[in-house]
């Protein structure tokens, strides 16, 4: 950036627009002007709106069908689907699975995230520059790998970790002498979630952690050695200090792990195609999924989309509530749509 | 090993009380500790299964199921063989590649001229444009993926790499979008009104002058993108299921369900490590510019 001001072009040519600068300029319509502002904006907007914006907006209609997909025939049946859908007993467990998942994950993995950061940042001795512990950029690299690795094949490492007679979890809980031989992490009703999470958890701290050292890389230092001066501790600069400061980027980082929360597809797909012992595990990506692609129930399955982002919706505005509520957003409000494009970047392909 | 270096440092502080730098070197030092357990508890949880992985899949399908720990007695060179030929993984790599890297380049052209126009411009409905985008980003993919399916049919895309290659375009496309707008936002007006009064059309101006500029962030966006849309799985899955032009994700989750049938666990293993191996070698050539990344696109 700074790099701008002293590239030879910009610096030759510097003067002149501020000796022209009284005059206002006009943007006449030239053809080079017109051609580009259609090339730079149609293009950009027809791909995102026929292969975005007027899919979502179809699955609005189409959960009010009856329609089956294959034959154009389909009937338009209001609201009876989410009517059907709040008395499908399957669908109601898929939906308090996601519910636990978005309380859950969300919470441990950017709490864990945070503590990763923090000791990487900020964890060094109190004395002389804030700095992190020793070792750090080794800490950093190792935990953002999980990320690197597909969710799938993260899926599929852990569920042969799992695996009750040869997965390596098994074999060091036995070693150390607890009774764990041929305990089936997955195919228990009481620890086939937990383990899910686990999974989910394991594959994107990293990402979190190294988000979060770049925004207290981008709080100034002379805050926290102020807070030092006045005998703050770790933990409670912590609280008082960090979080505060990066609290946008926290809002952003739980909205969108929250929306990863509520799909997670990829993880079940991989950990528990079949939904897990008693459905304990299904999740309504899972349950759409089945719905649509094998059963052929086109309607219903969007109807369940349009649920899942609902809820979506539901979970983003009670984040933005507690922000608000606990006193942020407000004096950084007007940037909040640009800084919050980064955590998208998990999302945004990956989704 | 930290603790040394607080100690020479202590005359440089506000505080130059003895006593009080002594308490808070022993805390120091105790902090270190419990910090570095923890810390090396978590490196561990997130090694262990990858060298595990990596072990096994040099064994017999019978060794890895006496034991997880034993070494293999022969390292089988040949379960890699068995994996690239039953599992296809050459193919479906080489799907990976085609479809990512078109996407990737599309993605990023057309991600950097919207943000520019958004960003530098000020027409009607300049807003209403960038809100649906950031309307697009939150909503679940789940909801469009029925009628995005017939959509591609209509199209006659469907179980194409080119219908997966403009999906992939055009779910990425809002946050290639965000990442840059800020950027593009950012970047000095006077070149821009010097490279105009040069005689530079709008089209010259942009790739000649603004594209070039905006570069340390188009490097950081393409990393991401790169990263999500080489770990696709939900798109390819629904959208593209001939199996000729299956990518790497879904091909790996294929294999390893019908495994189920036919086990052959140390070409399981083989096939993971060869899946993960190359984007492992992207990450550790470029960690440093990922880490540099985040900061630039977030907090300018």
């Amino acid at each position: 950036m700074s790099e701008t001001t002293t590239n030879p072009k910009a610096a030759s040519r510097r003067r002149e627009p501020a000796a022209r600068g009284g005059r206002p300029r006009r943007r006449k319509l030239t053809f080079d002007r017109v051609s580009f502002f259609i090339a730079f904006l149609g293009v950009p907007l027809a791909v995102f709106v026929t292969f975005v914006l007027y899919p979502f907006a179809q699955a609005i209609f189409w959960a009010m069908t009856d329609w089956a997909g294959y034959s154009q025939d389909y009937n338009f049946v209001g609201l009876e689907n989410f009517t059907e859908l709040f008395q499908d007993e399957i669908f109601l467990k898929a939906l308090r699975n996601v519910a636990l998942l978005a309380a859950v994950v969300p919470f441990v993995t950017l709490s864990l995230a945070l503590g990763v950061a923090v000791a990487i940042t900020l964890g060094g001795p109190s004395k002389g520059p804030v700095r992190g512990i020793g070792a750090a950029s080794f800490y950093r690299i190792i935990s953002f790998f999980p990320y690197v690795v597909p969710a799938i094949i993260v899926g599929l490492i852990w569920a042969q970790m799992f695996d009750p007679n040869a997965g390596l979890l098994n074999g060091i809980l036995t070693k150390l002498g607890l009774d764990f031989e041929e305990f089936s992490w997955l195919g228990k009703k009481s620890t086939a979630m937990p383990s899910v999470m686990f999974v989910f958890i394991w594959g994107l701290v990293g990402f979190y952690a190294v988000l979060f050292i770049a925004a207290i890389k981008g709080v100034p230092a002379e805050l926290y050695e102020a807070a030092r001066i006045d005998g703050a501790g770790r933990f409670r600069m912590t609280l008082s200090v960090t979080l505060p400061t990066i609290r946008d980027t926290v809002q952003t980082a739980y909205i969108y792990l929250g929306i990863a929360a509520l799909d997670a597809f990829v993880f079940v797909q991989a950990l528990l195609p079949q939904g897990g012992p008693d459905n304990s595990t299904l999740t309504i990506s899972q349950d759409l999924y089945i719905t649509a692609f094998t059963k052929g129930k086109f309607g219903y399955a969007t109807a369940m989309g349009v649920v899942l982002a609902v809820v979506t919706l539901v979970f983003a505005a009670l984040v933005f509530a507690v922000n608000r509520l606990t006193g942020g957003g407000e004096e950084k409000k007007q940037k909040a749509p640009a800084r919050g494009a980064l955590p998208a970047g998990a999302e945004g392909g990956a989704q | 090993m930290s603790t040394t270096t607080a100690d020479q440092k202590l005359g440089t502080t506000a505080t130059g009380d003895q006593k009080l730098t002594k308490v808070t070197a022993a805390g120091d030092r105790r902090f270190a500790a419990i910090a570095h357990t923890l810390m090396s508890l978590w490196a561990v949880i997130v090694i262990v299964p990858m060298v595990w992985v990596l072990v096994s899949s040099f064994k017999s399908t019978s060794e890895i199921l006496s034991s997880p720990f034993k070494l293999p007695k022969k390292w089988r060179f040949e379960n890699y063989e068995n994996a690239w030929t039953d599992a296809n993984i050459g193919k479906y790599f080489i799907n990976s590649v085609i479809v990512v890297v078109c996407a990737l380049f599309l993605v990023m052209l057309l991600g950097a001229m919207c943000a520019y126009i958004l960003a530098r411009f000020q027409f009607p409905g300049r807003r209403l444009i960038y809100y649906t985008m950031l309307a697009g980003l939150t909503f679940p993919v789940f909801l469009a993926i029925v009628p995005l399916f017939f959509q591609l049919q209509n199209f006659g895309l469907l179980n194409t790499r080119l219908g997966l290659i403009l999906t992939y375009v055009a779910f990425a496309l809002p946050f290639t979008m965000f990442f840059l707008y800020a950027f593009f936002r950012s970047l000095p007006h006077d070149v821009y009104e010097a490279a105009q009064i040069d005689g530079a059309g709008e089209w010259r101006a942009f790739f000649q002058v603004m594209l070039p500029m905006a570069q340390p962030g188009m490097a950081a966006v393409a990393i991401f993108n790169f990263l999500g849309l080489w770990n696709q799985f939900l798109l390819p899955v629904t959208l593209n299921t001939n199996q000729d032009n299956w990518v790497l994700t879904q091909g790996m989750a294929a294999y390893a369900s019908s495994q189920a049938y036919d086990i052959d666990y140390g070409a399981l293993f083989a096939a993971i490590v060869v899946t993960v191996v190359p984007v492992l070698i992207v990450y550790v050539l470029f960690q440093r510019r990922i880490a540099g990344s985040v900061s630039q696109g977030t907090f300018r």
